[in-house]
């Protein structure tokens, strides 16, 4: 019987089953950061109890490291969460990206980054997305701190096994469109919750002719729809993408290995629980006004009314958040002005988005009333880019230039957004209070957070874009 | 994890739909390496104001409230991020029992984890219960063995909920030893996949 890649992966993990019970699943690979793993390696240290398969772990710091001084954290607290994840790391064994390493970066950038994400891998991590690594086909999951001890000392998890979704993305994407406006309009479409319950697999044209970075946006985000995990069905691109990385083999090794990779792919004429589909042509690029990610819209539109809306609760999580974004119903979007901008996060910080980001920055200045500053995902996509010269592109705008971690995105570092100020931020939560105490978030692509930077205020970016057809 | 079976509480009403675990424990508050501390800081952003005195038109700040153990809100709770420290500022804060007509998958399993009993309800009974306790502060009484809550006498809902996690909850089971149960079918995984 033909099967999705959800079903494949799935099976081919489960260590124990037993009916009226969760499956038991093999964990391949677990990443571990500072925020979300002290309590788990505490219980370990309280109960005795060892690592079952450190090599099989990966940790980095990201969450909290500043980007601009490196050897000078501010906070205590924060300090005292780096050497505790370093400590933790040591005593049990466990390969760590030190903030200062080569390989250190925001957790879902140096999985893909380092190779050690594989099509038909489980991969968790105590952080929801780590549904981004379901880009390469790989079922890929966000968990909580008792499952990364679970994790850590039986290499399982207890896992009731979820529904499958298709999300279709009908016809090619047009001019200007990324990955990140398909993924803003498909939740503002279907809603945040759409996925509970649900493992969801993209499928469609559009996402064929994704590049792997383009991929990883869209799958990243899966978790904004409420699902636990969303993955593309590997391909050649994704073969090609993993080869010659740190931790694929080589040679005879890595032929066999993309033969098995390639066979986890959805056979054809297999079902899913659920089918939805989106159009290309609807998309244009997106620019969120509210305080969740569904509360978005094309550029060319406006501020919805909450006439628009037949529900009362509608009509009141509408007042809510404009209440919160400061925002009159019925204000065009392009007329929003920003007082910052960042582009970075596990959604759009990888080497494609600066390249493309800086496509529109290229030789204007960025609008003095806002102050912007640039993440790279990675200390490789850091090096990289300087390679490249982006850098200077960015530096000669007026952005500044830091190093690499989540930054803004959470504002657990000194990267704040004061209160009552505009982002345009191409992270991927918009929640209150997100960026700091009252700062108002608005998602968007790097390119739209671009060149609001330079205008001060959003507008449509493919009135700024060369075409090259 | 103590385990969780009957409870008599006033329920507290968070009429709020999508709510997030950025609003459950704001970030600022979780850079603490235990478990416990972080129910003064639940809800922080809407349980105080600015200047760090309470917002009294919060509903944890009404003192008829105080004391609660049942929190009943709208739909998608505790979206979001995968943080634990959600589920551990309502436990510290002293929330044994969320309702909700849905929860988000992550929050849900982290509650399982913490003895939370989060319990689906379906939408109109929800509503039902967040107007009512909104208006007087009346006690829930919550049978997890027998799945049902009862609100008034002749106000009972039943609910479902995995068998596997009711036995966890209703037991204060330690998973991890449970799964250690399993060591040898573990390493065979192990050994074939090699
Ligand atoms: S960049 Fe943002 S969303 Fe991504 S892991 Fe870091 S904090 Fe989480």
């Amino acid at each position: 019987m033909p099967k999705t890649i959800i079903e494949k992966v799935w099976n081919d993990h489960i260590v124990y089953e037993e009916k009226g019970k969760p499956d038991l699943l093999y964990i391949d690979l677990h990443l571990l950061h500072e925020v979300t793993s002290p309590q788990a390696f505490e219980g370990l240290r309280l109960n005795n109890r060892k690592v079952r398969r450190p090599e099989l772990s990966f940790a980095t710091m990201d969450h909290n490291v500043p980007t601009k001084n490196r050897s000078n954290i501010t906070d205590p607290v924060s300090r005292k969460q780096i050497s505790t994840l370093a400590q933790n790391c040591q005593e049990f064994g466990v390969p760590l990206a030190h903030m200062d390493h080569p390989d250190q970066g925001i957790v879902h950038v140096i999985g893909p980054d380092l190779g050690l994400t594989q099509p038909g891998k489980t991969i968790v991590c105590g952080d929801s997305h780590t549904s981004t690594h379901g880009a390469f086909g790989a079922l890929a999951f966000g968990i909580g701190t008792s499952e990364v001890e679970h994790v850590l000392s039986t290499q399982t998890l207890w896992q009731s096994k979820p529904k499958t979704m298709e999300i279709k993305i009908i016809g090619e994407l047009g001019f200007g469109v990324t990955a990140k406006d398909v993924i803003l309009a498909i939740i503002a479409k279907f809603g945040v919750d759409i996925g509970t319950g649900h493992i969801v697999e993209y499928t469609g044209e559009a996402v064929r002719n994704f590049s792997m970075e383009e991929r990883m946006t869209i799958c990243n985000m899966s978790i904004e729809a409420g699902a636990r995990a969303g993955l593309i069905s590997p391909d050649e691109k994704t073969v090609d993408y993993l080869k010659g990385r740190a931790h694929v083999p080589d040679g005879k090794a890595f032929e066999a290995l993309k033969r098995k990779w390639l066979s986890y792919a959805t056979d054809d004429g297999a079902g899913y629980d659920k089918t939805l589909e989106i159009h290309s042509e609807e998309i244009e690029p997106f620019v969120t006004w509210g305080t969740n990610p569904s509360m978005g819209s094309g550029i060319s539109s406006s501020v919805p009314y909450a006439s628009d809306y037949a529900v009362q609760s509608d009509r009141e999580e509408l007042r809510q958040a404009l209440t919160y974004m400061d925002l009159e119903e019925g204000t065009p979007l392009s007329s929003i002005e920003i007082q910052h901008v960042f582009i970075g996060s596990c959604t759009n910080s990888r080497l494609s988005d600066l390249r493309e980001a800086a496509e529109v920055v290229k030789g204007k200045s960025v609008h003095p009333a806002v102050t912007a500053i640039v993440v790279p995902g990675s200390f490789s996509v850091k090096l990289q880019a300087e390679k490249e010269g982006l850098n200077k592109i960015f530096e000669e705008a007026g952005f500044q230039w830091r190093e690499s971690g989540c930054s803004m995105c959470l504002a657990m570092n000194d990267d704040v957004v004061p209160p009552g100020e505009r982002c345009a931020s191409t992270s991927n939560r918009n929640f209150e209070g997100r960026q700091g105490a009252g700062a108002r978030t608005h998602l968007v692509s790097p390119v739209m957070a671009a060149a609001a930077a330079i205008k001060g205020h959003f507008v449509d970016v493919r009135n700024m874009l060369s075409v090259h057809a | 994890m103590k385990p969780i079976n009957q409870l008599t509480s006033i329920v507290t009403p968070l009429d709020r739909v999508n709510v997030d675990t950025d609003q459950i424990i704001p970030k600022q508050f979780l850079k603490r390496i235990e478990r416990t501390g972080f129910g003064n800081y639940l809800f922080y952003g809407w349980r105080f104001q600015e200047d760090g005195t309470p917002n009294p038109s919060f509903i944890l700040n009404n003192p008829l409230y105080e004391g609660s153990e049942v929190l009943v809100a709208s739909h998608n709770f505790g979206c979001g991020s995968s943080r634990e420290h959600a589920p551990w500022a309502l436990l510290d804060y002293g929330f044994k029992v969320i309702i909700a007509p849905s929860f988000a998958d992550i929050f849900y399993n982290n509650c399982v984890k913490n003895g939370i009993l989060a319990i689906r309800l379906n939408e109109e009974n929800v509503n039902h219960l967040i107007k009512q306790s909104t208006e007087h502060q009346k006690k829930i009484f919550i049978n997890l063995k027998e799945q049902f809550v009862q609100y008034e006498a002749e106000e009972k809902f039943t609910f479902d909920i995995d068998p596997y996690w009711k036995e966890m909850l209703l037991n204060g089971w330690d998973e991890i030893a449970l799964t250690f149960q399993f060591e040898d079918q573990i390493a065979a995984f192990e050994k074939k996949h090699a």
